[in-house]
């Protein structure tokens, strides 16, 4: 599928922060006011640019959690040894002030125009938030598209926009998959993604179904391979890795 | 070669982990754009290549052969671009 | 002028550091970032050789245990990285690489340094011997990990740490200087933090 070419110079320009929410104690979502903002594609992305006072620079990227339309969200899960996710969790706060380049990408990005082909959306921690974007992208133009989303989180409390996914729109499935622990009860599954859950779980092979895959880099590789090899064209699953993050 | 001599590697990032540099560089989106590796001529979309990205600069790897398809180093404030590695780029 | 963002430190910073230890536009830190290009090799040690190459000859080569079996060295050194971070006072357990070209009838001027991976990195006859550089293998009283450039790299801390090859597999001696990896991509030949050589033309 053809991506859209983004219009337009992409520059930097100030964001300042509206609100600050919590989604797990790792995680915050953050919403943004940014004067020019030329809005953008459920599955995009930003680049973030931080300067310290003595003229220290650090730039990150993170996958725009909010639908197109909404005001401009990111979600940022904190990690332990990071420069920038422990300043934008836990320091950041509404009237700050950040750099901002986007949107970006043309590639992991669902428009909600394909003539009804189902949507398998596999989701490793943090790798969620685009979905999140699509989901609710999916919600706003009225779509009803078949559409799974399988998501590895470690537990239940890290599960990421958990109220809004137990709530899914028409046509549109959740699945966890919970890798450490488990609640009492829990009749999920349990345990990272493999080649038994996805025959379970996944459109099967032959439905034409187009799949994203999101997450830490190793998570991608598993899942991409495994969709391969139960049937999926490899032009049909489309990844976006976030590098050597903890993995779900 | 039977011997495996690179394990998994978790650090690594693909195409859309420069697809904003990439945007400044060309003026457009590129994540999609068609790059043919001038080492083994396999084509993937710029979103499917392996990215290391460090302060250093970006390399960008065609993902079937591993040989370098392009570097990219930020000096001051201007980018610099090498694309030897590349036998095409083609946006859509 | 890009906005301050308030309160943001970026890695965490030493206070009091003595600021004759710090090059020009460096920032001090405790943390020990990886930076790559490619993947991280994976050699095993049985199949892992050192070599000093001459003329497109092997002029000699050892094994990792006859590499280990070397008089070694506690280096403690400062290492600053192009990228603006300084790391003090870090530790090393290392064969100076002096004792390897000693064993090597040499005439050159230069050396390029290759690595598992295809990286290279050239230097100065002069900036590896002396008692200014060593082929490392141990990071603060450990094994240096793969990450980090094990089993061995170079560790030639007066200059920016790019030349500190990872995964280092020998030297090839040059009479010229011939541009490595990120020197042929824009930085600089010779790389000296104190007078912030860090691209081509500074």
């Amino acid at each position: 599928m053809a991506g859209t070419a983004v219009r337009g110079r992409l520059t930097w320009q100030v964001a300042t922060v509206t609100a600050v929410r919590p989604e797990t104690a790792s995680v915050r979502t953050i919403e943004f006011d940014i004067p020019h903002w030329a809005g953008h594609e459920a599955g995009q992305h930003v680049d973030i640019r931080l300067t310290a006072d003595d003229g220290y620079v650090a730039e990150r990227s993170y996958s725009i959690a909010s639908a197109p339309g909404e005001p401009l969200e990111l979600t940022v899960e904190r990690l332990d040894d990071g420069e920038v996710s422990p300043y934008l969790t836990e320091e950041l706060r509404a009237g700050d002030e950040i750099e901002l380049r986007g949107p970006i990408g043309g590639y992991f990005v669902w428009d909600g125009d394909d003539a009804g082909t189902p949507l398998l959306l596999v989701a490793g921690g943090s790798g969620v938030v685009p979905f999140r974007s699509m989901l609710r992208h999916r919600a706003r133009i009225g779509s009803t598209v078949p559409l799974r989303l399988l998501y590895s989180a470690r537990s239940l409390p890290d599960v990421i926009y958990r109220t809004e996914l137990d709530m899914p729109c028409d046509g549109a499935e959740v699945v966890y998959t919970l890798t450490r622990n488990q609640p009492p009860g829990w009749a999920g599954h349990s345990g990272r993604i493999d080649a038994e859950l996805l025959t379970e779980v996944a459109w099967p092979g032959d439905h034409r179904a187009l799949a994203y895959v999101c997450g830490p880099t190793a998570f991608v590789e598993i899942v991409a391979g495994e969709l391969v090899s139960l049937g999926y064209p490899p032009d049909r699953v489309k990844t976006e890795r976030y590098g050597g993050v903890a993995a779900p | 070669m039977t011997e495996r001599l690179y394990g998994p590697d978790d650090s690594a990032l693909d195409g859309n982990a420069i697809g904003g540099l990439l945007h400044q560089i060309f003026g457009t989106e590129m994540t999609t754009a068609e790059a043919t590796c001038a080492h083994c001529g396999k084509s993937a979309q710029v979103a499917e290549a392996v990215v290391y990205l460090s302060a250093l600069g970006a390399v960008m790897r065609c993902r079937a052969c591993t040989s370098i398809l392009a570097v990219i180093v930020r000096k001051q404030e201007m980018n610099c671009v090498d694309m030897s590695g590349l036998a095409a780029l083609q946006t859509g | 002028m890009s906005p301050v963002s308030r309160g943001f430190h970026g890695r965490r910073r030493e206070a009091d550091v003595d600021a004759k230890r710090v090059p020009p536009g460096q920032y001090v830190t405790t943390d020990f970032p990886v930076l790559s290009a490619g993947p991280t090799p994976h050699t095993p040690l049985e199949n892992w050789t050192f070599s000093i190459k001459l003329g497109g000859e092997t002029a000699k080569s050892w094994s990792w245990q006859e590499v280990r079996d070397m008089p070694a060295e506690d280096v403690t050194a400062d290492i600053h990285c192009v990228t603006k971070w300084t790391k003090l006072d870090t530790r090393w357990q290392a064969v100076s690489l002096d004792t390897l070209l000693a064993q090597v009838e040499r005439e050159a001027r230069y050396v390029l340094a290759f690595c598992d991976g295809g990286y290279t990195t050239n230097l100065p006859l002069a900036d590896v011997t002396g008692g200014r550089a060593w082929l490392a293998y141990g990071y603060d009283g450990a094994p240096l990990q793969p990450e980090h450039g094990g089993p061995a790299r170079l560790l030639v801390p007066h200059l920016y740490f790019w030349k500190s090859a990872k995964w280092v597999r020998g030297l090839e001696l040059l009479d010229a200087d011939e541009p490595g990896f990120w020197e042929r991509y824009g930085y600089n030949n010779y790389g000296d933090p104190w007078r912030e050589q860090r691209y081509a033309g500074d």
